[in-house]
Formats: structure tokens, C-alpha cells, sequence
């Protein structure tokens, strides 16, 4: 053999070993990240009396013995149905509100000229990254002055104004683009504001919309604190997020319960991540931002 | 479902979305009234006026507001000028809480933008990438309630003797000979990194699919040309990728910066603190509800505003120059 082919013979060794290592590393990270979240949904199919004495992977080897009693009690027993649906009830109008309003507002900021446009544009991007926390003893004072605290109208005003400043940001880079000629078009042809906002700038801002209602649909059905601080002292009302966090002191070692109920509250997004994976990557790219 | 349960449903989802409709044509019908000069000084104002309406009474004002409290007693009756703050920064405990702080800080985004860096350099040279990214993107789908239940199952301990249920000590007895297990969130020189490291699964994802966008989109012709003149793929790597991708690592950084700033559901869930685990945001919430000291609760809050500050300027310098050029 020529010392030139010993040479290649010895590259391509070595390059086959290291795409065996970059294998081995990237399969083991995909790994490692699902591991938790199976670890997860495993446990929550087991039954009760195994659960805290042996590893969840135990039960990955026969005699299998799988049970959906978890999940039958925490929605019967620890009002995770309810909450279930006091999450879908807090966030959909919590989604569909600042789209609308911020829709609004970033039309006029696009399409209108008035004075003062520019400085109370950079101010609502200032307001962007303002830490909630900032605003919850004033706020929540306001709700308990006028008696809305511990209802769903409070989080859904809140998540509204705490949604807004993002909402009229990515709104209006997006109606900034539309073609001014379609806009004098219609306003040739007698079209009123609200017939141009309603009949043809809200449908061609669809893509835009939809990622923010994605991004803020997924960041309320999320969200603890603010159901905590504006719903504290009423669990008829409160989202699942602040169920669980409660069962976690309570139960204590609970884990059968604790994973079923993590776990149903994972469905929802887990099947808009699955169902709607483009979608879903762009909203929470577009909102990475937000404070 | 009760009916009154049902109605609020209805409300909810049809009735708002109609009245602020309902609004928008009142006011167009409104102006109708006005002459034309002063039909457009109004009509934006009019347009704007929920979203400004909403910002002011749940943000602006609410601000402020928090400013005041924070130079306020407890129960917001006295005025005691900077004590609360001198309170933050004297007292042992709450030091503790700041150092915390400080520490999420230091390895939070460090630790989120490379590991998405590395991720996303290598996916890039494998045919089954989609798998990889969405492995890693899943997490950034659950709430930060769901992933402290993850983990803290995750981080379970039993004694030495006993069977691990935890999967941390489980798999790390599998693999290193001779490993005593841990109580991950009790041991105090080991429970702040536990937590950071939850933040961290959650977090890698997002950077990585920005970061990987950039990466693709890195012109192919300099990787090419550098190779050319004999560069290795180290220095390909470190003097021609990285940066290129540094505006993109600095924006996914500010990001994560503000993210950890305001650090509440993973401890709240996990260790509420306990153990020299407390962070501002978590410390804000127990002397609002617990301790009923709303001057302290201000003052954290302002310390959070005043941390994020600098990101704010930032943010405008940034946007107010895109502004211009448009």
C-alpha cells in the first residue's frame, strides 16, 4: 500500500470514529431531554403502591401492570377537570382580548399620522420587558377595591394589559409591510376604517395573529403567578397551574397523583406543539422577547 | 358544568370580542358627526384608546405606584424613605436571596446559550435533526409547574441502601461506580445548581432553534473560501461561525437574561425557597402574602425593574434606529 493510501485509510478511520462520537453525543442528548418527561408519564400510569418504593424504569419490564386509576382520582377527587377547564376559560379570552385591542392600536400606529406617534411607539417597546411583578401589588389592591379579585374578569384584564406591549410590537412590524396601494384602494372605493381594518387588514394579518395567539395562548395556560397572586382564596376559579403548585405542599410524596396531574396538564400544549410544530416554534420565537 | 359557569364561558368568548367590535364602529359612526379636519386629529386616539387605556391602569400606573410603596411601611402608612432598601442589603437572609439571584444570573444564560450553540452546530451535520430539535424544543411547551413536578420526581433520594427512585441518582449509581446518592434540593452546596439546571432543560431549546437559524443563515461561500485557504474546522468554527452568529448570541442572551431576572415557578414549586434557595421574585411573594410587608414586596420589585433597566434602554435604542430607517 502507498504511504497516500495508508494516509486515507487513517482519515477516514478516524472521520468514521468521530461521526460515531457526534452520533453517540446527539442521540444521547435527545435522549437525556426526553428522559424526564417520559420518566414522567410512566410514572403516572403506575400504580399507587409501587410508585414510591421502586424506579419508574422498573416497570418498563414485564410483568407490566399499568392502571389509569391516577388519573380517575385527581379528576374526580383533586378537581383537576374543573381546573382543566378553568384554564381553557382563563385563556382563551385572555388570548382573544390583546389581539383585538393591540390589533387596534397597531392599525393606527401603521395607517394613521398623528402627533406624538413615534415617542409613544418607543415607550409601549419600553414597556415590554417591564417584570410583572412590578405591577402586582397596586394591581391587585385595584381588584380588591372593586371587588373583581379572585374571579376570572381579573386575569383576564391582566393577562390583557400584561399581553399588550408585545402584542401591538409584533402587530405593527407586521401591518407596517402591508401594501399601501390596498390600503388607498379601498379608501378610494369608500371603504371606512373599520370596514379596511375589519375586511382586509385583520384577514392578511392572519399569519401574525396567529403566532401571537399561539405565544399567548400557551403563555396563560402557563402562567402561575398571576392566577396565584389575582385568584389566591378562590379554587373554584383557579387554572390548573395553581391546582398543582398547591397539591405539590399538600401531597407531599403523592407522586401517582402528582405525575397524573402534571402530566394532564401537559396535554394541551404538548398537542399544539405535536399538531401545530411550525406555528408553535415561530409564536414562541416571536414572543422570546416578551417581559 | 353550572349555568352561571356556562354563561361566563359565552361571556367570555363571544361577548368581549363583540363589544370591543361593537366599539370600533361606534367610533368610526361617531367621528361621522365631526368635520373631516377633526375627525383625523381624533380617529387615532379613539383607535388607541383601549390598548393605552389597559397599559396605563395595568402598567404605567401600577409602576409608579410600586416606586411609592417601596419607600412606605408595611401597611403602606409611613413614609420611611430608603429603609426597606437598607433592610435588602443588610440583612442576612435577604442577601442570601440576592446572591441567589446573582448566581442564576452568572450560570443561567451562559449555560442555556452554549449548550443551544453546541446543539445546534452539531444537529446541523445529521440527517435525523428534526428529532433532535424537537426532543429538546419540548420542554419549552409545558408550564414551569409541570417541569418542577418533573424534576423534583427527577431529583428524588432514598438512603444509600435503599433502591433510588430518582432518576438523577438512579442513573448516576448505574454509571459511576461508588456514587453515594444525594438529596439534590436539600443539600445546600448542590440545590441552587439543581434549580438553575431545570431552567436550564426548559430553556436550551428556544436558543437552540434561534441559533440554528442563524447558523443557517451564514453564508456558505465563507466557510467555503476559508476552507480553501486551509483554515481547519476549529478555526472555521471559532474565527468564521462564531462571529457571525454573535448579534444572534447577544439577542438570545439579553433574552435569558430577563428570563432569569424574574426566576418564580420552578423555585416556588420545588423549594419555595427553603434551604438557601430563595430568589427576588419568590421573596417578593412571600412578604406580600405571608408577612404582609408591602414596602419590602415593593422594594424587591423595584430592585427587578432596576435590573432590567439597562435591557429596556437597550430594547429602545434598538427598535427607536429601525424606526428611523423605515
Amino acid at each position: 500500500m502507498s504511504p497516500g493510501g495508508l494516509a486515507r485509510g487513517r482519515t477516514l478511520a478516524s472521520r468514521l470514529a468521530s461521526r460515531g462520537v457526534l452520533h453517540a453525543v446527539l442521540v444521547g442528548i435527545s435522549l437525556l431531554w426526553l428522559l424526564p418527561t417520559v420518566g414522567l408519564l410512566v410514572s403516572s400510569l403506575r400504580p399507587a403502591r409501587v410508585v414510591g418504593t421502586s424506579g419508574w424504569w422498573t416497570a418498563l419490564a414485564p410483568p407490566f401492570a399499568f392502571t389509569l386509576e391516577n388519573y380517575r382520582h385527581v379528576l374526580s377527587q383533586a378537581n383537576m377537570g374543573r381546573s382543566f377547564l378553568n384554564s381553557l376559560l382563563i385563556a382563551i379570552p385572555s388570548t382573544v382580548m390583546p389581539i383585538l385591542v393591540a390589533a387596534f392600536a397597531a392599525y393606527a400606529f401603521s395607517w394613521m399620522r398623528f402627533r406624538g406617534r413615534d415617542v409613544l411607539f418607543l415607550f409601549i417597546v419600553g414597556l415590554l420587558v417591564v417584570p410583572l411583578q412590578v405591577t402586582l401589588i397596586p394591581v391587585l389592591r385595584l381588584f380588591v377595591a372593586t371587588g373583581v379579585a379572585g374571579t376570572m374578569p381579573a386575569v383576564w384584564i391582566a393577562h390583557s394589559a400584561y399581553g399588550l406591549p408585545f402584542a401591538i410590537y409584533l402587530l405593527r412590524s407586521f401591518m407596517d409591510e402591508l401594501p399601501g396601494e390596498m390600503m388607498e384602494c379601498a379608501r378610494l372605493d369608500g371603504a371606512s376604517h373599520a370596514q379596511i381594518f375589519f375586511r382586509l387588514v385583520l384577514p392578511t394579518s392572519v399569519p401574525a395573529v396567529a403566532s401571537l395567539a399561539i405565544f399567548q395562548f400557551m403563555w396563560v395556560w402557563n402562567d402561575l403567578l398571576v392566577a396565584l397572586i389575582y385568584l389566591a382564596g378562590s379554587p373554584p376559579v383557579q387554572p390548573m397551574t395553581v391546582t398543582i403548585s398547591s397539591m405539590v405542599n399538600s401531597y407531599g410524596g403523592g407522586w401517582e397523583y402528582l405525575t397524573a396531574a402534571a402530566f394532564i396538564s401537559m396535554l394541551l400544549p404538548l398537542g399544539i406543539f405535536f399538531g401545530l410544530q411550525r406555528y408553535f416554534v415561530r409564536g414562541i420565537l416571536a414572543g422570546a422577547v416578551k417581559g | 358544568m353550572s349555568w352561571t359557569r356556562l354563561a361566563w364561558a359565552v361571556v367570555a368568548v363571544l361577548g368581549v370580542p363583540l363589544a370591543l367590535c361593537a366599539y370600533v364602529y361606534a367610533v368610526e359612526s361617531g367621528l361621522q358627526s365631526l368635520a373631516p379636519r377633526r375627525r383625523g386629529q381624533w380617529r387615532p386616539w379613539l383607535w388607541l384608546a383601549p390598548g393605552v387605556a389597559l397599559l396605563a391602569v395595568f402598567l404605567v400606573f401600577p409602576v409608579l405606584h410600586t416606586l411609592v410603596l417601596s419607600l412606605l411601611s408595611a401597611d403602606s402608612t409611613r413614609f420611611v424613605g430608603l429603609a426597606n432598601y437598607a433592610h435588602i442589603f443588610t440583612t442576612r437572609s435577604m442577601l442570601v436571596v440576592l446572591r441567589n439571584n446573582l448566581l442564576w444570573l452568572a450560570l443561567f444564560p451562559a449555560a442555556t446559550v452554549s449548550l443551544g450553540l453546541t446543539i445546534a452546530i452539531l444537529t446541523d451535520r445529521v440527517r435525523y435533526q428534526w428529532l433532535v430539535k424537537a426532543s429538546v424544543f419540548v420542554p419549552m411547551a409545558i408550564s414551569l409547574v409541570a417541569a418542577g413536578v418533573i424534576w423534583k420526581f427527577m431529583y428524588q433520594y432514598q438512603p444509600p441502601d435503599a433502591p433510588q427512585t430518582g432518576t438523577v441518582n438512579a442513573l448516576l449509581s448505574a454509571l459511576i461506580p461508588g456514587f453515594r446518592p444525594r438529596a439534590w434540593l436539600f443539600d445546600t452546596s448542590l440545590n441552587n445548581v439543581a434549580l438553575v439546571l431545570v431552567l436550564v432543560w426548559m430553556w436550551v431549546g428556544l436558543a437552540m432553534v434561534i441559533l440554528y437559524a442563524a447558523l443557517q443563515g451564514i453564508d456558505e461561500g465563507l466557510i467555503e473560501a476559508a476552507r480553501i485557504e486551509g483554515a481547519s474546522e476549529a478555526q472555521i468554527l471559532l474565527r468564521v461561525i462564531l462571529p457571525l452568529m454573535m448579534p444572534t448570541v447577544i439577542v438570545v442572551g439579553t433574552t435569558l437574561v430577563i428570563t432569569v431576572l424574574k426566576v418564580f415557578d420552578v423555585v416556588y414549586v420545588m423549594t419555595n425557597g427553603s434551604l438557601g434557595t430563595d430568589v427576588i421574585a419568590n421573596r417578593m411573594y412571600k412578604e406580600m402574602f405571608n408577612y404582609n410587608d408591602f414596602g419590602r414586596a415593593s422594594a424587591f420589585a423595584t430592585l427587578l425593574l432596576v435590573a432590567i433597566m439597562p435591557v429596556m434602554l437597550i430594547n429602545i435604542r434598538r427598535f427607536g434606529r429601525k424606526g428611523d430607517a423605515r
